[in-house]
């Protein structure tokens, strides 16, 4: 039985077939972040694969990794391609740093986690939050409900952590 | 430029010189075709075919790349009476063109056919939209898209966007810099009689158009458009008593990849694109270097695309491919004019074809611009590159065509004129 769910008007499907996803949104639905970690080398890596970039091991367990992180790059879109967006916009698409393994195996390296901007109940951030983010914004994951036994990883500013002065934010708003 | 008088032309190794591009055909390039991409295919191949000097008769390979949007080859080849002793439709967009002339040398070398013709048919904009829009944001999310489709990221410049943002964090590149890659191929275009866009548009025209997507403008994007093109390949040797002046193939770089193709952001730095690992192939196979190219042919999808491998491919210094392309080294006129055509922000959109037909016709000496014919059927070129006037760049021996199909996977090649 494959899953389903209407996201926004967006039909978003797990097929069972899809071990590596089917285990991945199982954690996000019980609003919990977990990535596969290699029984080889140990590193984490993202998003769910079926054997490790690292050392080619095929074995791998699920452990819950903190969705904390940082503002690595991201984009402000005001033109939707879906039409399921074009309700939402501007929205803000961000890849996020985890303060997780930063910077390993190599210093270019990081679990860089994609995710929309929400508020903490996971919907879609206003205008006016949008325009407060940018490279360098500390967020935390928050979850997106979709539909019962799929959920979304997503990212709303983290009012617990130390902010930058100044996000980096694209020069012409 | 001339080549280096110490160059190796005789290396196997690389095949250097031993191929050639001879035959180089489009439709025109429109918003609504009105026939299907067997059509176009059909009607780009047999132009090609006729550009080259050949018959049906001496084709007898055939290559051509889509996205599920397209027709195959054989269908193509049964319609113009060509009997194919290989063909292969290969799955992908952008960066394609470039891969598939090494893999037709290739084919060529192993003796399993002769003459190769390359074709890409697409109705980019009156059936699949390359941007994502219609059937392609309408379909369900499945698999590894609920990382990406689910969050609204999916058309080409929100994926790609990540990368042009933080070039210009990290390196400090300005939207100006990169608008005049708009801004100098439309004047480019408003040469080229078939360009779908000729009109010259200005920096701030382009940076007072909407924002798409940040940092995209809407004039920082590529058209939409319904169209084919080809181009044909065959042995040095062979190409000798045909039509034109040969353009020489001296290396290829086809489909290099960063690290992690599945989800190429996940190794920085981000702002360095596969250009940085294609060039490693690329300028030693061609025994050039970038201060040796006359003229370049760098996808611009977006302007940040062809400034981003101008850069990464060795033709300024990382990061500096902002002010390389805002110089006027890349205007006709101007040191090693890039996109001479228009490219795919004014020509037409082709998935690459239209900048390598673009450089054999540079090669050539005799590119389609509004200068008059001579009584030998070429062009006599005024170099005087007013709206409306010349395209060809003075004195043009080497060309690189820089191919692109996403930050992370990128396609070059070198060629040279006879």
């Amino acid at each position: 039985m494959s899953i389903t769910a209407d996201y926004l008007g967006m039909g978003l499907r797990l097929e069972d077939l899809d071990g590596e996803n089917v285990a991945y949104f199982k954690h996000c639905a019980e609003h919990s972040f977990h990535l596969q970690q290699c029984d080889g080398c140990k590193l984490l890596r993202y998003p769910p694969t079926t054997a490790c970039p690292w050392c080619m091991s095929r074995e791998a367990r699920w452990v819950p990794v903190e969705g904390k992180g940082a503002v690595h790059s991201y984009t402000e879109v005001h033109h939707a391609i879906q039409p399921a967006f074009k309700a939402h916009t501007p929205y803000l698409i961000l890849l996020v740093d985890l303060d997780t393994q930063k910077g390993k195996p190599t210093a270019d390296e990081a679990l860089r986690v994609v995710g929309n901007l929400v508020t903490s109940d996971g919907k879609l951030a206003p205008p006016d939050v949008v325009k407060t983010v940018g490279i360098g914004t500390r967020v935390r994951m928050v979850f997106s409900d979709a539909g019962p036994g799929l959920s979304l990883p997503q990212w709303a500013i983290d009012g617990s952590a130390a902010q930058p002065d100044k996000p980096w934010r694209y020069p012409q708003e | 430029m001339p080549l280096p008088a110490d160059t190796d032309v005789s290396s196997p190794r690389y095949l250097r010189d031993k191929y050639a591009i001879v035959g180089v055909g489009e439709t025109t390039y429109t918003r609504g075709s009105g026939m299907t991409t067997r059509a176009l295919g059909t009607w780009a191949v047999k132009n090609a075919i006729l550009d080259a000097g050949l018959t049906a008769a001496d084709v007898d390979g055939m290559l051509s790349y889509q996205s599920g949007d397209s027709t195959f080859g054989p269908f193509i080849a049964g319609d113009l009476g060509i009997r194919l002793n290989f063909y292969m439709d290969v799955f992908g967009g952008g960066s394609s063109t470039e891969a598939l002339i090494g893999i037709a040398m290739g084919v060529i070398e192993a003796g399993m056919c002769r003459t190769v013709v390359i074709f890409r048919a697409m109705n980019g904009y009156s059936q699949v939209r390359i941007g994502g829009t219609g059937a392609r944001s309408a379909a369900p999310i499945t698999g590894d898209m609920l990382h990406s489709r689910a969050y609204g990221w999916q058309s080409a410049g929100q994926t790609f966007s990540f990368t042009f943002m933080r070039h210009m964090y990290d390196y400090g590149t300005t939207p100006a810099q990169v608008a005049a890659v708009r801004a100098t191929h439309s004047a480019h275009a408003s040469n080229n009689p078939k360009a779908c866009y000729k009109e010259r548009v200005t920096v701030e025209d382009v940076l007072a158009s909407r924002i798409i997507c940040k940092p995209l403008h809407l004039l920082d994007c590529c058209v939409e458009t319904d169209n084919a093109t080809a181009i044909i390949v065959t042995s040095a040797d062979r190409a000798k008593d045909l039509r034109h002046p040969r353009a020489l193939i001296r290396a290829i770089a086809g489909r290099v990849c960063k690290p992690r193709a599945d989800m190429h952001y996940q190794t920085g730095p981000i702002s360095t694109v596969a250009g940085k690992y294609a060039r490693e192939i690329l300028w030693p196979n061609a025994g050039v270097g970038p201060q040796d190219v006359d003229v370049t042919g760098s996808y611009d999808a977006f302007t940040f695309t062809a400034m981003l491998q101008l850069e990464d491919y060795g033709f300024c210094k990382k990061g500096e491919g902002g002010e390389y392309v805002s110089d006027g080294t890349i205007r006709l006129g101007g040191k090693r004019p890039n996109n001479t055509s228009g490219g795919h922000l004014c020509e037409g959109y082709t998935h690459g074809m239209s900048m390598v037909i673009e450089n054999v016709r540079q090669l050539r000496h005799d590119v389609d611009d509004s200068c008059p014919v001579g009584p030998d059927g070429k062009r006599r070129h005024t170099y005087d590159y007013k709206e409306g006037g010349c395209r060809q760049v003075k004195d043009c021996e080497v060309s690189a065509n820089l191919g692109w199909a996403n930050p992370g996977t990128g396609s070059a090649m070198v060629m040279r004129r006879d």
